[in-house]
Order: structure tokens, then C-alpha cells, then sequence
């Protein structure tokens, strides 16, 4: 390279090569990215796309067993590859910052955010101990803590999500490094704090004139921060180009194909639900004490505060809320998994509260629930045939039966039923989740409660859920309570829509009502906060209908 | 297939696994060997080993063939050392499982019943039991294992509490599966690995119990066990040492290749544990 550098960092005809025995052989194969001093580069793509494993190249920082077999990383027109580990450590903190997803295990429980911001001066620079106090305090201001004072003198504990990631914004422009590598730093956070931290990133980031490489899965946050975008897939860059450009007129299959894909805030054509009541939710109250049981330092927590509400037969509810709002307290009250302190629960005319623990599970077979955690949730230990099987095996079905249900489910639910005799592990997220709603409507249950079911899964495995759950839905008239902090998926699957706040319901509605004129204050919130609003609809323009996306099934060779 | 071959990957684990085979094989030859009584007669008292090709062991102050002991032996520690640790990791998962599972006041009694076990010494305890009960070789195992449960059941408690509210969990009472179900067919099996590991521990501790017993002459008198050799070999300890040198290399090995199988069989069982 000669001349004045354009680039602030050249990425060129980078691989890295990982361990024999992994599922490919390179990590990254042959990625060229550049970025300009003073832009953010979004690296876009599905998990396992190697979008992490760019970050960590360029820090140097990969896993055990993994190297760089060809290509370089020219920073600042300084050859990176070709530093020792000491070179190295004097650059990052100093010239690259960090931030990472989940800022409570990237800060150090045990001692004060004001103490670790300090850190990096006294790592880095001679500043004495009043200089470094005063730069902290400047800093957090920065990245607009309230209280900056308290903050200083707070462990992470003692501080919200979004203000730990505040913090770790904060210690990662201390020096102001020349380039910000953040990766996924809005994932973990509830969608009005991640719009708030995504206006923070943009604004020091302009003031600062620092270049940011953005690593994210989700397109809504790619359209909001982005000047540059790169997707990437198996380990490959398959689009690089301006932000604008490629939302509106992607080129390359996959990226129309992820577009696609997102969610749009626009409700479906409302449906024509029964009308009469299946389940009546009334006046339910949960609250949780904490604290020595002398009632001395004793907290209370209302998890759920008179929680009312009705599904109709056939019909499809919403329940969207933050973390910390109750809605997944409400789910587990409705499996019975936990029992309300106060209020009813009807379904039909059963009470579901009342009677003793076998009548209780007797009725269990007529709510069932798919949770959120596709590897959690599922027995690692049985053969998935099992755990379809099991249910129906509990309630006193045959067992031969049982496994000729196993199989149609399997079927219904888009599954080769000869993968009965697997075991969960040689599933991937969106099959697992497949298995387990096979699981759940294994006992033909009159109500589906789903509890953030697509959350953990990539967007186009996201939007192939969605439609199999509206699919069942119209199939075999099963009604669904839908609990998610992501608007944009209750929009598509619910035909009414509840908002919970703080335990409460602050606001129920059908769902274009409420998407087109929310009444609450938060609901109108939730709904700006929702990040890349036109993102979708310019997708859409495009002509790119969902369908381009292969069903997750056939790539894993079933 | 892939834990057998991660196992033999570790050269401390395949010589365990070896000389604990090699403690097997002695206690099945013992009867085609030594077909006779070990506790009879034999020879001339305190021969030294290889003296007399018929005794090449030698013989212990009452002229009994030492090798012959040796044999059986191996038979009434590893019957002591596999009763004890089965009643032992029975008492200790069914305790721990019901702590664990249910919490509340069903964890705080069984815990604090554990925990009064723990702060008995064990041997104290083994003491108490064997001159309560007796000693024969029946009462003298069921006493080892009823000593030896506590720290199996902490450990159990403690898996049980990560994996009661792991999804897979919720997901099957949502079925309407009972609790019992719930606990020894759902969640046991995952919490089983690092309780067979300790299972090992728990095993050489109930071989060197037992050769303890036996050392203070407790232990029952009737059996030919390594303990009641090294027991017997004390008064001629100082002159004739190789009477209680023996039997105690043979449980210094076995103790050894257990706990060598034990550790082996964790580092196989948590590959990303260990990095090479």
C-alpha cells in the first residue's frame, strides 16, 4: 500500500482455518472488508456465518485450536497479523475498542464500574489519580448515565442492562480508540433500551469521529445504524456495498432471502374467530417476597397485578412486554407450572385452579406449552420419538399408537418422521423447535401457550416457525397465546394483541387497531423503539416474498 | 464408543483400569488357586517370602499361606468395596434427588440430617454401628455404606437443583407427568455422570474403612481379608514386616487403580474440561 491511506482498516483475503474434525474446514474463506475512518460497517448474517470470528481475527483474539492461514488485517496501514501478543494488548483497549453482548460477564462483578473504567488509564496512560477520576466522570457522562457520581461508585450488579452496556461503551472510548469493533451489543436488551443504545453508538460516534465495525444478526438494527453493510454466510462475504442500496436492491439471493425474512409491523387480514370465550384469565395476581424471612430487608415484586383477559375459541393472542414485564410469569400460571396467589383461570367451564394435584394433571393435556429455549427444552438424553410420544404414553395411550402419533406429528409439524429414533443434539434450533410444538399438540391440547418460541432461532428459521404456528392454526383450530417482547413477530401471528407493563396490562386491543393507533403512552414507546421500521417495507417493495428462503430442514440434510 | 476411546486416550486411566482388572482376576482365580481354606494351616509360621516354592508369599505368624489370603482377599475388598458404594450411592441419590427436586422445608430436613452425618467423623460412626451390631462381614458392609452416603447426596442435591428448572423440566410437568417420574426418569439420568465419578471415591474409602476395621481387629474375624492380615501382622511388624507389607501394596493398589478409573472416567465424561 502507498499513499494516503482511504482506509482505516483493510481486512484482505483474510482465512482463518479451524480445527480438523469441525463441521467446515474455514472458518472465514477468503473475506475482504474495508472501513473508512469515521463510518460504521454492519457485518450482517445468521449464527455460525463467521461474523464473530472476523472481530476476533482482527483483535487477535481466537479461539484455542483456531488460526489465520492466509490473508491480512492492515490497521492504520500497521500490518496486525504480523504483531506479537505484547503489540497486540497496546493496541486493543487503545486503538480498538470493544464492546460485547452481555456486559454483566464482560465487567468484573467485584469491583465498582468507576474502578474498572479507570482501569484502562492506568493500563494505558500516566495520569494521575484525581486526572483519571475526573475522565471517568466526563465519560460516563458521554454515554448519558444518569448520575454519573452514583454510577462511578455502583457495581454491575447494582445497574440495569442498558446502563452496564452504557458503562462498557464507556471503557471502550476511553482512549478514543480509532475504531469501535461492537459485537451484537444490543441483542441482550429490551427493544426501547436497544433503540436508546443505537442513538448512543451514532452520536459519539459522529462527535467522535470513530469508525465502528457493527456485528449483528438483525437487519432492523442494520437499517437504523449502518453506512456500509457486508452479509456474510458460511464464513464468506456475499454482499458488501452503502446501507441504502442494499436494503432496497439486494443483489444476492441470500441477502433478499434475509430481508425477506424480517418480520413487518403490518398485521395480517384480521380472521373470523368463533366469538366465544375458551379461556378467561380473571383478576390473576402473583407476587414474589425476597428478603430474610424476619421481614426485615423484605422486597415485594408483584410479578402479575390483576391480569384479566379473554381468548376466544380459534383465536390467536399477543402478549408483548419487556423483560421484567410478567408475561412469562403469566405463561407458566397458564400451564400450571406455577400458581397464581390471587384470581381465576377458566377454560371452558373448568376451573383450572381447583382440585388436587392428579386431577390437575389429568386436566394438563388440554394447555401445553413450547418454550423458549429450543436446547433446554428438551431432554438431551431421550430420542426425540420419545419425547413426542410421551405425553400421550402419560395420559394412558398405547405405546404403539403413540409412536404411529409421533410419526403424523412429525409430518404435521415438517419433519421426516424417520428422524424419530435421533437424539435432540443432531437437531438444529428450528428443528428442535419443531419437535418440540410436536410435543406440545401430541395431546391435542385446546390451548397453545408459546413463550417467546422463535426468539432463539436465526430470522429465516424465525419466519418458517411463524408460519407453521399459523399454519397449525388454521389446520386444526387451535387457539394460541403468543408471549414475545418482539412486536414485529406478534404481528403476524395474533389477531389480538395485549401490552403488559410492570405486571399490569396497560393496554389490549386487535391487532391493527393497536398497531395503527396505540392509545397507552407505552405502547406508542414500544412501538418507535421498534428498530428498522422501513426496513422490511423496502424489502417488500422489492418484490422478495419469504418463500425464497429454503426450509431449515432440507439444509441439514434430512 | 467415543467415552471408551477418550478414556483410553489417558495413560493414567488405562493403567487404573489394569491393575483394577488384575484385582479382579485374583479374586476370581482364588478359589481354582488356592482351593483350600486361606484361614488353615499351612505351613511353618513366618516363612519369608520366596523361600519355600510352596509358599512364595511366605506364611504369617499362625503358618496360613500369605498368598492364598492375598487371593481371597481381593474378594472380600472389592465384595466390601462394590456392596458399600452401592448402598452408599443409593441412600445418597435417593436423599439428594428429593432435596434437590422438591427444595423447601423437605431440603432443609434431609439437609440437615446430612449434615449431622458429616460432622460425625465416619469411622467414629463405623465404630459405634460395628460394636453396636457386630461384626460380621454382612453387618460390617451394611455399616460402611450407611457411613459413606452423605457427600453423594450433596453432590446429587446440587445437580438436582441446576436441572429442576431447566425447561426440558417445566416441559414435562406441563405434560402431566408425576413428580416420581419426573425424578429418576427425566432428570437422573443427567445428573448421574459426576455421581458414578464420585461413586469411585466413595468405593476406595470403603475398601481402606474395611482394612481399618480389621487393623483394630473389628472387622470379622472368619473372612480372609487384607485388613485382618495386616491386623495379624502387627505384633511381628518390627521382626517380620512383610506381613503386613503385603496386604497393604495390594490395597494401596486397588485404592490407586479406583480412584485412577474415577478420575479417568471424569475427564472422559467432560472432555472440555481438559485441554490438551
Amino acid at each position: 500500500m502507498s499513499g494516503p491511506l482511504p482506509f482505516l482498516l483493510s481486512i484482505d483475503a483474510l482465512s482463518v482455518a479451524l480445527p480438523a474434525g469441525a463441521d467446515r474446514g474455514l472458518a472465514l474463506n477468503n473475506v475482504s472488508l474495508a472501513l473508512a475512518p469515521g463510518e460504521v460497517l454492519c457485518v450482517v448474517g445468521e449464527s455460525g456465518s463467521g461474523k464473530s470470528m472476523t472481530a476476533g481475527a482482527v483483535l487477535g483474539l481466537l479461539p484455542d485450536g483456531v488460526r489465520r492461514s492466509a490473508g491480512h488485517i492492515l490497521l492504520e496501514g500497521r500490518e496486525l497479523t504480523a504483531l506479537s501478543e505484547a503489540g497486540l494488548r497496546r493496541i486493543r483497549g487503545a486503538r480498538i475498542g470493544m464492546i460485547f453482548q452481555e456486559p454483566m460477564t464482560a465487567l468484573n462483578p467485584l469491583r465498582t464500574i468507576g474502578d474498572q473504567i479507570g482501569e484502562v488509564f492506568r493500563t494505558h496512560t500516566r495520569l494521575g489519580k484525581a486526572e483519571i477520576a475526573r475522565k471517568v466522570l466526563g465519560l460516563l457522562d458521554d454515554v448519558q448515565i444518569p448520575q454519573p457520581h452514583a454510577a462511578a461508585g455502583a457495581y454491575p450488579h447494582e445497574l440495569s442492562g442498558g446502563q452496564r452496556q452504557r458503562a462498557m461503551i464507556a471503557m471502550a472510548l476511553a482512549l478514543e480508540p480509532s475504531l469501535l469493533i461492537a459485537d451484537e451489543p444490543t441483542t441482550a436488551l429490551d427493544v426501547t433500551t436497544q433503540a436508546q443504545i443505537l442513538r448512543l453508538i451514532r452520536e459519539l460516534q459522529r462527535r467522535k469521529g470513530t469508525a465502528v465495525l457493527f456485528i449483528t444478526h438483525d437487519f432492523g438494527v442494520v437499517a437504523e445504524i449502518a453506512d456500509r453493510i457486508a452479509v456474510m454466510r458460511q464464513g464468506e462475504v456475499v454482499e458488501t456495498g452503502p446501507a441504502a442500496e442494499i436494503l432496497a436492491r439486494p443483489r444476492h439471493p441470500y441477502t433478499q432471502a434475509l430481508l425477506a425474512a424480517v418480520p413487518a409491523l403490518e398485521p395480517p387480514a384480521p380472521r373470523v374467530v368463533a366469538g366465544d370465550t375458551l379461556l378467561a384469565i380473571d383478576g390473576i395476581g402473583k407476587t414474589y417476597r425476597s428478603g430474610s424471612w424476619l421481614g426485615r430487608g423484605q422486597r415485594q415484586v408483584h410479578a402479575l397485578d390483576q391480569v384479566c383477559l379473554t381468548l376466544p375459541r380459534g383465536g390467536a393472542l399477543g402478549i408483548v412486554g419487556e423483560s421484567g414485564s410478567g408475561k412469562s410469569t403469566l405463561a407458566r400460571c397458564l400451564a400450571g407450572l406455577l400458581d397464581p396467589d390471587r384470581g381465576s383461570l377458566r377454560l371452558d367451564d373448568e376451573d383450572l385452579l381447583a382440585g388436587g394435584a392428579a386431577r390437575r394433571r389429568r386436566r394438563a393435556r388440554r394447555i401445553q406449552m413450547v418454550f423458549q429455549d429450543p436446547f433446554g427444552s428438551l431432554n438431551p438424553r431421550r430420542r426425540v420419538g420419545e419425547l413426542v410420544a410421551q405425553g400421550p404414553l402419560i395420559h394412558g395411550e398405547h405405546p404403539l399408537r403413540a409412536r404411529q402419533r409421533a410419526a403424523e406429528l412429525f409430518e404435521l409439524v415438517g419433519l421426516d418422521p424417520s428422524a424419530l429414533d435421533r437424539y435432540p443434539h443432531e437437531f438444529s434450533g428450528g428443528q428442535r423447535q419443531r419437535i418440540g410444538l410436536a410435543r406440545a399438540l401430541a395431546l391435542e391440547p385446546d390451548v397453545l401457550v408459546a413463550d417467546e418460541p422463535v426468539s432463539a432461532l436465526d430470522v429465516s428459521v424465525q419466519a418458517q416457525v411463524l408460519a407453521l404456528l399459523d399454519d397449525l392454526r388454521s389446520r386444526t383450530g387451535l387457539s394460541l397465546i403468543l408471549i414475545t417482547h418482539d412486536l414485529r413477530v406478534a404481528a403476524q401471528v395474533c389477531d389480538r394483541v395485549a401490552v403488559m407493563k410492570d405486571g399490569r396490562v396497560v393496554e389490549q386491543a386487535d391487532t391493527a387497531a393497536l398497531f395503527g393507533s396505540p392509545r397507552h403512552p407505552y405502547t406508542q414507546a414500544l412501538l418507535a423503539a421498534v428498530p428498522g421500521r422501513q426496513a422490511a417495507g423496502l424489502a417488500r417493495a422489492a418484490g422478495v416474498s419469504p418463500a425464497a428462503a429454503e426450509p431449515d430442514w432440507a439444509q441439514a440434510g434430512l | 464408543m467415543k467415552l471408551l476411546q477418550r478414556y483410553l486416550r489417558n495413560p493414567a486411566a488405562c493403567f487404573g483400569l489394569l491393575v483394577l482388572l488384575a484385582v479382579i482376576a485374583m479374586a476370581a482365580s482364588a478359589p481354582l488357586l488356592f482351593p483350600a481354606d486361606p484361614l488353615s494351616l499351612a505351613g511353618r509360621p513366618l516363612q519369608w517370602p520366596l523361600k519355600d516354592p510352596r509358599f512364595w508369599l511366605g506364611t504369617d505368624q499362625t503358618g496360613r499361606d500369605i498368598a492364598a489370603q492375598i487371593f481371597h482377599g481381593a474378594r472380600v475388598s472389592l465384595l466390601i468395596g462394590f456392596v458399600a458404594t452401592l448402598i452408599a450411592v443409593c441412600i445418597g441419590i435417593l436423599i439428594g434427588a428429593f432435596a434437590g427436586y422438591y427444595g423447601g422445608w423437605a431440603d432443609n430436613l434431609l439437609m440437615r440430617l446430612t449434615e449431622g452425618f458429616q460432622t460425625l467423623p465416619s469411622f467414629l460412626l463405623l465404630l459405634v454401628l460395628v460394636s453396636v451390631f457386630g461384626s460380621g462381614i454382612a453387618t460390617v458392609t451394611l455399616a460402611i455404606g450407611a457411613v459413606s452416603w452423605p457427600a453423594t447426596a450433596r453432590l446429587t442435591r446440587a445437580e438436582f437443583l441446576t436441572l429442576r428448572n431447566r425447561d426440558f423440566v417445566h416441559s414435562c410437568r406441563s405434560l402431566g407427568m408425576r413428580d416420581l417420574q419426573i425424578i429418576f426418569r427425566e432428570i437422573l439420568p443427567n445428573a448421574l455422570p459426576p455421581v458414578v465419578v464420585y461413586a469411585s471415591v466413595v468405593m476406595a474409602l470403603a475398601i481402606l474403612l474395611e482394612s481399618a476395621l480389621a487393623f483394630l481387629n473389628l472387622s470379622d474375624p472368619n473372612v480372609a481379608s487384607w485388613g485382618n492380615l495386616i491386623g495379624g501382622g502387627r505384633g511381628v511388624l518390627r521382626s517380620q514386616w512383610y506381613v503386613s507389607a503385603i496386604p497393604g501394596i495390594a490395597i494401596l493398589l486397588t485404592v490407586l487403580a479406583v480412584s485412577l478409573v474415577g478420575q479417568g472416567l471424569n475427564d472422559a465424561l467432560n472432555p472440555r474440561l481438559k485441554r490438551p
